[in-house]
This record gives C-alpha cells, structure tokens and sequence, in this order.
C-alpha cells in the first residue's frame, strides 16, 4: 500500500514537469519559426536602414562620430506565455516584428518562466547592449522600475503600468473609451435588456474596461442591465487563462437572460465565445471580444457569435515606442493611447455592427470632442 | 566508503546523461541545433555574475526543498508547502511593515511570524490526519487553493497598499526588516561582485535551516523517532514513539520551514520586499522535486538546488537567440525522472544483494537449508522516498 502510494506520488510528479515542458513546447513551435524568417528579412532591411542612418547623421557630423551607423536594438520582454498567446502578448509581438521589418532595428526577446526571473532576464538584454527595453503587462513594474534606477544609460517602456522614471515611458490605454464603445454596440444591439461582463482578475486595470462598458450600454439604453462577474482576484492572475471558468460564466449570463457578453480576460474569452455558441442561434446571442480583432482569430464556427472586439492596440504602442526611439525621439513619461490617438477602438470584421456604426461613431466624436467623460476605474 | 561515494555519484551523473540526450533529441526534433544551444548555456551561466544569480535562485529552492523532505523522511506527503509559503509570506510582510522595531529584532520578529503562519497552516493538514484520518496529500492540495484565495483577499481588502495602483500588494517592509546583500562579506575574502550584482542576503539563513535539519534528523532523539516511524511504523509505536503526535509535529515542523521558503525574496531581494502580485508562485512545487532529487539529505537537496538553479539560469538566453527555452523544463523533468529509476534500480540491486549475502551467511552458519524467507523482505519496502 505504502510502496503504491510512494510510485504514485514519483510519477505523479515526474509527469507534471514532462507534461509540462510538452506543453509549452507545442505553443512555442510554430512561432520560432516564424522568428527565424524574420530574422532573415531583417537582415535584408538593414542594409536599407543604414542607408538611411547614414544620410541622416550627414547633416549631424558629431553624432555621426558618436555613433555606428546602424539601427537601434530593442529587447522585449513578454509576459508569462509569451509569443502564441493569440492576445495581448502577440500584439506586443506584431509591433515588435512590424518595427524589425521597417526599420531593421535588431530585436531580442525573452519571457519569464514564474518564479521570480524577471530581474535577471531583464539584466541580460541589458547587458546584452539593447539601447530600448520594453517591458509587455504590468506585471513587470517592479523590475523595471529597479532595472531603470541601475540602468540610466539604457531606455525604458513598460506597457499597462506608470513609472515615475526619467529613462522610463509608460504606455497606458484608455480602456475605458474602447470599452464604452462596444457598450453602446451591445446596449443597440441587446434584444432582451440584460449584457454580461467578464472581467479576468479583479484589478484596476480591469475594472477600467468594466466601468466603461457599463456606461457604454447604459448611454445607449437608460434601462439595461449589466451582469459583472470576474475569474480571480489577484495576486491569484489564473483568470487571464482559464477558457473553462470564461466558458461557466459566460453561461450562467446567457442563462440569466444576457444575450450578449463582453469578456476583458485574455485566454478566457474563448470559454465565454464557446458559451455564447451553445447558447443559441447566431444572431440571437453575442460575444465581445477584446485587445486584438478576434474575429479574425477564432475558428469559424465561432465568427458568427463575435459582434465586435474592443481593440487595445498594444501593437501601435509597441512600433512607435520603437519607431520614436530609432529616429532619436524617445520620451520618458506617460503616453496616453486613447481614442483621439488611435490607441483604442472597436472593430467591424463580420459585418455585424454595420447598421449601428454611425451611432457609435458618433459617441466615439463626442468622447474625442470631450463632450462626453468617460468614467475610468480610478474616478 | 570509497564504493558508497561512487555508488552516490552514478545516478546523478547517469540521470544527467540521460537528460542531456532526452533533451538534444527533443532540440533536434524541433530544428534546433543541441550543439548551438548547449554551448549558450554554457556561455550563459559561465560568469561570476550567474554563478551569484544561481545561488541566489537556489536560497528559496533550498528551504521548500528541505521543508518538504522532513515530511517525507517519515512518509508525509506536504504537497501544501506552496499555500504554507504563501500565506506565510503575506502575513509577515503585512506584519513586518506594520511594526516599527529596531533591526535585529525586527527581521526576528518577520521571520517569527512567517513561521508561525506557516506552521499553523499546516497544522489544518496535520489535525485532520490524526483526528479524522484524512490523507494529507488531497487535505494540502486543496489547503493550497484555500490558502491562495484567502491571501488574494486579504491582499486586495486588508493588507494592501493603497499608493499603488493597478497592482494590489502590501506595504514595502522597511529597510529595518531587510536583509543587506552579503556583497561587503564577499569583498573582505577578495571577490568585487561590481555594481548591480548582488549576493543576498539570506544565504546565511537557509545554510542554518540545512544544519538544523541535519543536526535534527540525524543527531537528536526526536529525529530518530520520526525517522523510525518512516522506516517502521509498527517499530516505531512499539519503541514507544506515539505515532498520531509524531504525525503532527511532523507536519507543524515541515510548515514551519515551509513558512520561510518566501524570505528570501521578500527580506533579501530588493525587487520584492512586499508580497503581491509579483511574488513567485510556484516554489513550492519546486521543492517536491528537490526533496525526490536529493534524497531527503541536506547535502544533496543543496546540489539538487543548485542544479536546479543552474538550468533555470542556463536557459534564461535561449529565446533570445530563437532557441525554445521550454528545453529547461524538460532538462529539469528528464533528470528527474531518470534520477528516481536510477535510485529505484540501485535499492533493488542493494537489497538483492544484502538477502544474498544474508542467505550465504545463513547456509554457512546452519547447514541443513530451511526454505529461504523471500528476497528483499518487507523492510526494505518501507523505506521513506527517495531514501536508499
């Protein structure tokens, strides 16, 4: 009995990490290889950029001589998952990959594992002599902020997060504004009065798209109901990636008479799309997506279900960061990616918020114009 | 003696081969070079400023490792050192910034508290078992969700501070509970770390838990019986040693080590010093394959750590150069799952052996052979994991 339980426990835990590592494996695979083309284009653009480089430091002699003439290196240091999470990490990866194209600006990347690495993995691309680091997700605050109190030679940007640093910027959205259009989207749309929101964790970040949505909805319909629920409550962040607890959620509401939910939680939004399949007919009930146009990223089966997406354009943060500090333009502060600015929007893949998009077009003008305040979660 | 330290040295070093192969097949496999990755890693932890990162890595590794391992020198099964660690890192960091005490006494009193949560929180586990025989394995799994939730709750509605945004943490411990980095020690024997290189400082401490450990096991009364117990439980109880109260204290002990996993990083390293949503969260997990690794010894939960460390650091460059870093995990998995069938193999060779001679002696000493008792024996099957 003794020796069956010891075995037990041997396997269970050797299986964990073997499971594990194939895991992680399987999501890495394909887009290493795309790296590897892409490192391969920008070798190609280099050259081009050089070019470039060179004629511009003609007219600036002294920094011509400071300076080699070749484009700037960025690290980017994604959050936990990394590249392949179909979400917020791969918008960080496509302005990354977009400003390797453009400007042949050398890339590094590194992701943390959990335990505590952060630090250490954002010394290495420092040391590694990248001039911009930038940090993808709140999350890396801490380090950052140290790594920029050390590092005063090297440039900063941390995503979703303020740091009051001279060599740090700090890229925020007004997920509030993009939120309160898809709010007015589901507060035209809703049939039976009643809309859910999902949020991933229980934070301030959070709260920002939940808070908008609702006074989205309710600027369109007075008397609609928002149903709020969240996944986890930090520093438990399970709620980012769990498509299962989406999936629950999101049905309960459909149950509970919503027939349409926003979901402001990563890898969990999928769960809630899936709900919102097995709930009814295309047509009858929605889903909201969120961060990137994920219309275009579900399998088609659920296109039909998705009426629009909050986009938090993560990717134009990244490439312009990136863009600004190549043309020697960096600034140090926060930078506010709203409506006016383009930072923030909602989409139109599918066709499905055509009838209503000169409605919301016109909320979005008012907000823009400042005759209408979003409220924000710190409000 | 010779023999024991070439016995001791073959598996590790044939679980290492074999995870070096598992791992440059699954390289190959997926179109990367093992040659090109494995000289990176190299490179990577070829430095003094690695060699620092490793051991600092390793300090936490360590203290789950051996918190782990005394439950399991008597067949205890702590899976709930990750919940314990947790909450007792919340607890002390709310209660180191809560208090204004001089130095000494106040890192005292973090630690104190640490290790009281911690072994409190076990204690659920430990009360269960004995009163209502509950096995500890589902009782710590499931405290570690309870214990999860509870410290995200008491972080977002107690403990947390409110001149943070977005992040819910609590207040930073002041400098007067911090544990300095142990670089000035260092210049004094010769070695400059340079800036932003830090030993830290809670070393000391963990090389303290290990002898405590030591010296408990092996070299007390106490450590005696709770080893008895795992090797013999029907021997133990008939020696005199109750059984249900072994079981407790056993438990407490492993939660009160288990308390302090998290001290290193919220005393000594000065990207924490709070508890929050950076935090590290899975340390004690790590410990369970740290126990298993060094065979529930000091000495070897020490170089299994440091293994450890070393391949977490190794790996830290891959996807800088576009290699999957994932190799890390599986380097780690491969070796220890070849190390728990090397020392599977090597018992079973041993006490094949040991009822060989046992029986040879016997025929020599009482020559009309009785019908020989079966090889191997119950004994040897009670022994505590990993023990050999």
């Amino acid at each position: 009995m003794r020796k069956t339980k010891r075995f037990a426990a041997l396997a269970l835990t050797a299986s964990l990490f073997v499971v594990a590592a194939c895991g992680d494996d399987e999501e890495e695979g394909t887009p290493t290889t795309a790296a590897a083309s892409e490192t391969t284009a920008a070798a190609t653009e280099t050259t081009a950029a050089a070019t470039e480089t060179t004629a511009a430091a003609a007219t600036d002699t002294t920094a011509a001589a400071e300076e080699p003439a070749e484009a700037a290196s960025v690290g980017l240091l994604f959050d936990v998952t990394g590249r392949g999470d179909k979400s917020f990490n791969d918008a960080a990866a496509a302005g990354l990959d977009q400003a390797v194209a453009e400007f042949g600006v050398s890339a590094s990347e590194s992701t943390p594992t959990g335990d505590g690495d952060r630090a250490e993995r954002l010394n290495l691309l420092v040391d590694d002599g990248n001039e911009l680091v930038i940090g993808v997700g709140f999350l890396w605050g801490d380090a950052i902020t140290a790594g920029a109190a050390e590092n005063a030679e090297t440039s900063f940007a941390i995503i979703d997060s303020v740091i009051d640093a001279p060599n740090v910027a700090s890229l925020i959205f007004a997920e509030n504004e993009g939120s309160f259009l898809v709010g007015v989207a589901a507060g035209l749309k809703s049939q039976t009065g009643k809309v859910g929101f999902i949020g991933g964790v229980e934070n301030d970040l959070i709260r920002n798209f939940e808070v908008g949505f609702t006074a989205g909805v309710l600027a369109a319909n007075p008397d609609a109901e928002v149903l709020v629920q969240y996944i986890s409550q930090p520093p438990d962040f399970s709620g980012f990636n769990d498509p299962a607890k989406g999936k629950e959620i999101a049905a309960a509401m459909y149950a509970d008479g919503a027939d349409i939910v926003y979901s402001a939680a990563g890898g969990s939004g999928l769960g809630a799309f899936e709900a919102a399949k097995e709930a009814g007919a295309p047509g009858e009930v929605w889903a909201i997506g969120v961060d990137s146009d994920q219309y275009n990223l579900v399998s088609a089966d659920l296109q039909p279900y998705i009426l629009t997406s909050m986009l938090k354009k993560v990717d134009v943060a990244v490439y312009e960061t990136i863009k600004a500090f190549n043309e020697g333009n960096f600034q140090a502060g926060v930078q506010l990616f709203n409506l006016e600015s383009g930072g923030v929007g909602y989409s139109t893949s599918g066709g499905f918020v055509d009838d209503i998009a000169a409605q919301i077009d016109e909320f979005a003008a008012q907000i823009i114009a400042g005759e209408i305040e979003v409220p924000s979660a710190s409000s | 003696m010779f023999k024991r330290i070439a016995n001791a040295l073959t598996a590790p070093l044939l679980a290492a081969a074999v995870a070096i192969a598992v791992s440059s097949f699954a390289l190959w496999v997926s179109g990367n070079s093992p040659f090109t990755a494995f000289s990176e890693m190299w490179q990577t932890i070829d430095s003094t400023e690695s060699v620092v990162v490793i051991i600092n890595a390793a300090v936490p590794f360590y203290v789950a490792g051996v918190a782990v391992a005394i439950g399991f020198q008597m067949n205890l099964f702590n899976i709930g050192a990750n919940g314990q660690y947790q909450l007792a890192a919340l607890f002390a960091a709310a209660a180191g910034a809560a208090v204004s005490l001089p130095a000494p006494v106040h890192v005292a009193f973090v630690l104190l508290v640490a290790i009281v949560v911690g072994g409190l929180w076990a204690a659920i586990a430990g009360v269960l078992k004995v009163t209502r025989n509950v096995n500890e394995v589902i009782s710590t799994i499931m405290l570690n969700y309870i214990a999860i939730g509870l410290s995200a709750f008491l972080v977002a509605e107690y403990f947390r501070n409110e001149a943070v945004n977005l992040v819910a943490e609590t207040k930073p411990l002041p400098p007067s509970a911090q544990l300095p980095a142990l670089n000035r020690l260092l210049e004094v024997v010769g070695i400059d770390l340079g800036e932003g290189v830090i030993l830290q400082g809670f070393l000391p401490f963990a090389i303290a838990i290990g002898i405590g450990y030591y010296l408990l096991l092996y070299r007390s009364r106490f450590g005696y019986d709770l080893r008895l117990s795992g090797l013999n439980p029907a021997a133990a109880q008939s020696a005199g040693v109750r059984p249900r109260a072994m079981v407790l204290k056993t438990i407490i002990l492993s939660g009160c080590i288990a308390g302090l996993v998290g001290m290193s990083d919220l005393m000594a390293d000065p990207q924490y010093h709070k508890y929050g949503d950076q935090f590290p969260k899975t340390l004690g997990f790590t410990g369970l394959a740290l126990a298993l690794l060094g065979r529930n010894h000091p000495g070897g939960i020490a170089a299994a750590a440091l293994v450890w460390a070393t391949i977490e650091r190794a790996t830290q460059r891959l996807s800088i150069i576009g290699i999957p870093q994932e190799i890390g995990t599986i380097l780690q998995g491969s070796f220890l799952l070849a190390a728990v069938i090397v020392y599977e193999v090597i018992r079973r060779r041993n006490n094949e052996r040991t009822a060989q001679e046992a029986s040879a002696r016997a025929a020599q000493s009482a020559p009309p052979p009785g019908p020989p008792g079966p090889p191997g024996g119950p004994a040897g099957d009670a022994r505590p994991i990993g023990a050999v």
